[in-house]
């Protein structure tokens, strides 16, 4: 017994060491599968105030950019309702209005905390699950798409980011119905991965990539990128693009959250069939 | 922390090192310990990177008293011994190796693959670099008093 203390004396820097380090790695593990821990991030009361104190200033000194941004955005927006009036004849009438608001509610917001040079990038949120923000909603630009809703605390949320490695999102190709999966390879933050498009498709260089219509986070239809080069993948049988992003990464500061009002009946629903097989 | 500088996409050098560098050096082991864990752990809650930061700064805290000693040799058993006082030279020595070892043990668990070791090297080399140099210029701009 007195050997057993003695050692422990002797050895007890050795001890802690390893027992501090074993708790990061079980952090680390943790953090590599699938979700991140639920109170040590960006958006706890703690290091959410402190983020949104500091992005308070900075944002203060932004605001013109910013404001050129959204009259940017605004102008699009005229300009489509407008090209819709007259060359369709399609008035935006309340009947077309119900219907959008039906599927999808909009939420706007602001970004406290970016990232983008690590491997798997998170994003902060200025809203909650006070203004409504629940996991999984979908989190766009105005020029494109960011991530989705990963984990909400009272006034702050967490985006898991495009780029990131466990992202993966449904796309398209614009004017076809060819999907694939949208991936991050690390290595730059403006450029993002499309595979599993098959070989008979034609591409170009150029094409505008579209979120898909089989996801139940993201509208059908969002802008993505374009494509900046692509080659087969090693089975010869299906492409992998790389694709230049909308958005600049490095530079955002507000935007859109999706909720998607039928996705729980869809998911519902999906479960249900798979139950049912 | 400096996690937004960024240059050529994936260069964030880390400064804080020099905490463990500057930490007085007669001061009880066990809570040195502690406080590097703590520090690396406030880190990386700030940055999303749950726990890499954390177990890079406990692994060189450990580490310290046998790098100083393989740095400064006898030196460093003496009781009067200051961090200042050894040539500029071992101080760097000393310096680096703190930075490689920390952003080896980084690298390795944000990567977290052996399939990857060439992107894990690139980073390794280049951040350990950037951060040396930058560490280096912070240590010299804080470090009035040494005559």
């Amino acid at each position: 017994m007195q050997r057993i203390i003695n050692f422990i004396i002797r050895n007890k820097n050795l001890l802690l060491y390893l027992f501090l380090f074993v708790i990061s790695l079980a952090f680390t593990i943790q953090s590599h599968s699938y979700h991140q821990s639920k109170y040590f991030n960006s958006a706890n009361w703690l290091t959410g105030g402190i983020y949104k104190t500091s992005n308070s200033f900075s944002s203060y000194i932004n605001l013109k950019k910013e404001n050129e941004k959204l009259v940017q955005e605004n102008m699009r927006l005229r300009n489509f309702l407008i090209n819709k009036e007259y060359n369709f004849q399609i008035a935006v009438d309340s009947l077309l209005f119900d219907s959008i608001q039906k599927d999808y509610n909009i939420i706007s917001s602001r970004i406290i905390k970016n990232s983008y040079s690590h491997l798997d990038n998170y994003i902060t949120l200025n809203k909650g699950t006070k203004d409504g923000i629940t996991q999984d909603m979908g989190v766009i630009t105005p020029v494109g798409i960011l991530g989705i809703v990963e984990n909400t605390s009272e006034n702050y949320s967490r985006v898991q980011s495009i780029l990131n490695r466990k992202s993966n999102l449904n796309a398209k190709i614009k004017n076809t119905n060819n999907f694939g999966s949208l991936i991050w390879n690390t290595k730059d933050y403006n450029t993002v991965q499309l595979v599993d498009i098959p070989r008979r498709v034609k591409i170009k260089i150029g094409d505008t990539i579209l979120t898909g219509a089989s996801s139940s986070i993201f509208p059908e239809n969002i802008p993505i990128g374009t494509i900046k080069a692509f080659d087969l993948n090693t089975s010869k049988s299906s492409y992998s693009i790389d694709i230049n992003l909308f958005n600049d990464m490095s530079n955002i500061k507000n935007v859109y959250i999706i909720n998607n009002k039928n996705r729980e009946e869809i998911q519902q629903l999906e479960s249900e069939t798979k139950n049912g097989d | 922390m400096c996690n937004r500088i960024g240059y050529l996409g994936f260069i964030n050098p880390m400064i804080y090192i020099l905490f463990i560098y500057w930490y007085p050096i007669k001061q009880n082991k066990s809570f040195f310990l502690i406080i590097a864990f703590l520090l690396g752990f406030t880190i990386d809650i700030f940055s999303d990177t749950l726990a890499f930061h954390t177990a890079a700064t406990t692994t060189i805290a450990f580490l310290r008293p046998s790098i100083m000693r393989f740095c400064f040799g006898v030196n460093y058993d003496f009781q009067n011994f200051k961090l200042s006082n050894v040539p500029r030279l071992q101080q760097i020595t000393y310096l680096a190796f703190l930075v490689f070892i920390h952003h080896t043990v980084f690298f390795l668990l944000e990567v977290f693959s052996f399939a990857n070791y060439i992107l894990i090297l690139k980073k390794i080399l280049v951040v350990s670099i950037v951060s040396l140099v930058l560490c280096i210029l912070f240590s010299s701009l804080f470090s009035v008093k040494k005559e």
